[in-house]
C-alpha cells in the first residue's frame, strides 16, 4: 500500500503544519507591555540606579533653577536692612489683589478663614488659634512683615522648653510674586473690615444700596 | 459489524466544526472585554493606601481646597502627592500623636518618602498635562469623580482613548468656569453647552481636528 501523500508540496505542508507556533508567537507579542511601561523615569518612579531607590531627586545644595536667580533682595527677603519693609516691591494692580485673593483662600483661610479673623473650620475642630488679621497689632505691622511670616514660618516659645512650630514655612509652595500677593490682600482684607462709606469712590456709593 | 454512527451524526459534525469555530471567536471576545472591564483594571475600587488619609475629611469636611496640597496640578503636567512637610504643617499640631499619624510623623522625622499607592495609572504612551486642562476649564471631578466624598480613593473613569477623544472631540460639553474648576460640588447648567461654546472661544481652546490630532496626546 502507497502512504498517503499530500498534494501539496511537502515543505509548504510543514509550514502550515507549525503554524500553531506562529500563531501562539503573535499571542504572545500582544502581551507585551514595553510601551505601557517604558524603561524611562517618570515622575515618583522608583530606581534602582540610586541608593535610595528615588527616581526623583533633591536638588544638589545651591541650584539655582533657569530664571529662579534671585536678584533683588527686597523681593525674596522683605527685608530692607533687616526691618521688614513697608512698601511693595512692584505696583499693586487688580489683578494683583485678585491673585492674592485666589491664594489667601487656598493656602491662608484654611485655618485664618476667609475673612481673616482667625476663625475656621481646622482652628474650631483642631483647637489651634491663629491668628487674627484685624487686631491692632498686626493692622499696625509693615507689609513686609506677612510676607516675612509667610516665608519663614512662626515659631512660637522658647526653644529650649516648649518652643514650637505653630506655621510652618509655605515658602516651597507660594512663589515670591504670590507672597506679596497675598500680603497686599491682607491689607485689603483689613481695609474691608474697617470701611466707612466715605472710603467709597462718590460715584459708586449709589451701588453700594441701602 | 453495523454503522457506529447514525445517519444525522454528519449534520452534528458539521455543526461542531463551527462550534469550535465559535468558541475561539468567544474566548477572543471574553479577553477582550475581560481586559476591558472594570474588574480587570479595577475600576471603582477603593486603593488602601499606608496612611488612611481621608479626602472626604481635608476636601470634603474641612474644605481644604486641592491646591493646598496639589500645588503643582496648575503649574506642571503632574499633580503631586504634597511632601510630608505638607501634611506636618497642621498636623505638628493636630492629632500629632495619633496612631494613624505615626506613619507622617516618622517620614518626616527620618526623610524617608511616605511610599503611596498609584490610583490613576496612565500608560506611558500617552502624554497627559494637569496643567492645561485646569487652566482651560476642565473641572477635578470631571475625571476623578467625587473625590470630595471619598475616605478611601479610587479610580472612577477607565480612561479609555475613547472618552479622552470624546471630550477632546465635544469641549463645550464639559468646561466650566475657571473658578469653578476646584468646585468638587459642581453641576453642569441647563446651559452647558451654549455656555461651553462661550468658554471655548473665551480660553482658546483648540477646534477639534486639532485636538484629536495624534500628537496631542502621543508624543
Amino acid at each position: 500500500m502507497q502512504p498517503l501523500r499530500s498534494r501539496w508540496n511537502p515543505s509548504l505542508t510543514r509550514l502550515l503544519r507549525a503554524g500553531w507556533v506562529a500563531l501562539l508567537a503573535l499571542l504572545l507579542a500582544a502581551c507585551h507591555q514595553d510601551m505601557y511601561n517604558q524603561p524611562k523615569v517618570q515622575t515618583y518612579d522608583p530606581s534602582t540606579f540610586f541608593a535610595d531607590g528615588r527616581g526623583s531627586r533633591p536638588n544638589v545644595p545651591g541650584t539655582v533653577a533657569v530664571g529662579a536667580a534671585q536678584t533683588d533682595d527686597y523681593l525674596y527677603t522683605g527685608l530692607i536692612d533687616g526691618v521688614e519693609g513697608d512698601v511693595m516691591p512692584f505696583a499693586v494692580t487688580r489683578e494683583l489683589l485678585e491673585r492674592g485673593q485666589e491664594k489667601y483662600n487656598i493656602y491662608c483661610a484654611v485655618c485664618h478663614g476667609e475673612s481673616g479673623y482667625g476663625q475656621s473650620m481646622v482652628a474650631q475642630r483642631g483647637g489651634i488659634v491663629p491668628a487674627n488679621f484685624h487686631q491692632q497689632r498686626l493692622r499696625d505691622v509693615a507689609i513686609g512683615h506677612f510676607f516675612v511670616i509667610i516665608t519663614n514660618g512662626v515659631y512660637r516659645g522658647d526653644p529650649e522648653r516648649d518652643g514650637y512650630q505653630s506655621m510652618y514655612s509655605y515658602a516651597s509652595r507660594i512663589t515670591p510674586e504670590d507672597r506679596w500677593a497675598i500680603a497686599a490682600y491682607i491689607r485689603a482684607l483689613q481695609l474691608s473690615q474697617n470701611a466707612t462709606v466715605d472710603d467709597v469712590p462718590p460715584e459708586l456709593r449709589a451701588s453700594l444700596g441701602n | 459489524m453495523g454503522q457506529i454512527f447514525p445517519r444525522n451524526a454528519n449534520l452534528l459534525a458539521w455543526l461542531s466544526l463551527f462550534a469550535g469555530l465559535l468558541l475561539v471567536a468567544e474566548l477572543v471576545l471574553i479577553l477582550a472585554v475581560y481586559f476591558r472591564s472594570n474588574y480587570f483594571r479595577q475600576i471603582n475600587v477603593a486603593i488602601e493606601q499606608p496612611v488612611a488619609f481621608s479626602h472626604q475629611l481635608h476636601n470634603g469636611t474641612l474644605g481644604i481646597d486641592c491646591r493646598y496640597c496639589h500645588v503643582s496640578v496648575n503649574q506642571s503636567y503632574f499633580a503631586n502627592i504634597p511632601a510630608t512637610e505638607t501634611c506636618m504643617t497642621c498636623h505638628s499640631q493636630i492629632k500629632t500623636y495619633s496612631a494613624k499619624i505615626a506613619p507622617v510623623v516618622a517620614s518626616y522625622n527620618t526623610g524617608q518618602p511616605i511610599l503611596w499607592n498609584k490610583v490613576h495609572r496612565v500608560p506611558d504612551f500617552v502624554y497627559f498635562n494637569h496643567s492645561i486642562h485646569v487652566n482651560k476649564g476642565v473641572g477635578c471631578s470631571t475625571c476623578h469623580g467625587q473625590v470630595n466624598e471619598m475616605a478611601v480613593v479610587w479610580q472612577q473613569q477607565a480612561m479609555f482613548m475613547g472618552w479622552c477623544l470624546n471630550c477632546h472631540r465635544n469641549p463645550e460639553q464639559y468646561l466650566r468656569p475657571r473658578d469653578e474648576v476646584y468646585n468638587m460640588e459642581y453641576v453642569a447648567p441647563a446651559n452647558q453647552v451654549a455656555l461651553g461654546r462661550q468658554l471655548v472661544a473665551e480660553y482658546g481652546i483648540m477646534p477639534p481636528e486639532q485636538l484629536t490630532n495624534c500628537w496631542v496626546c502621543h508624543r
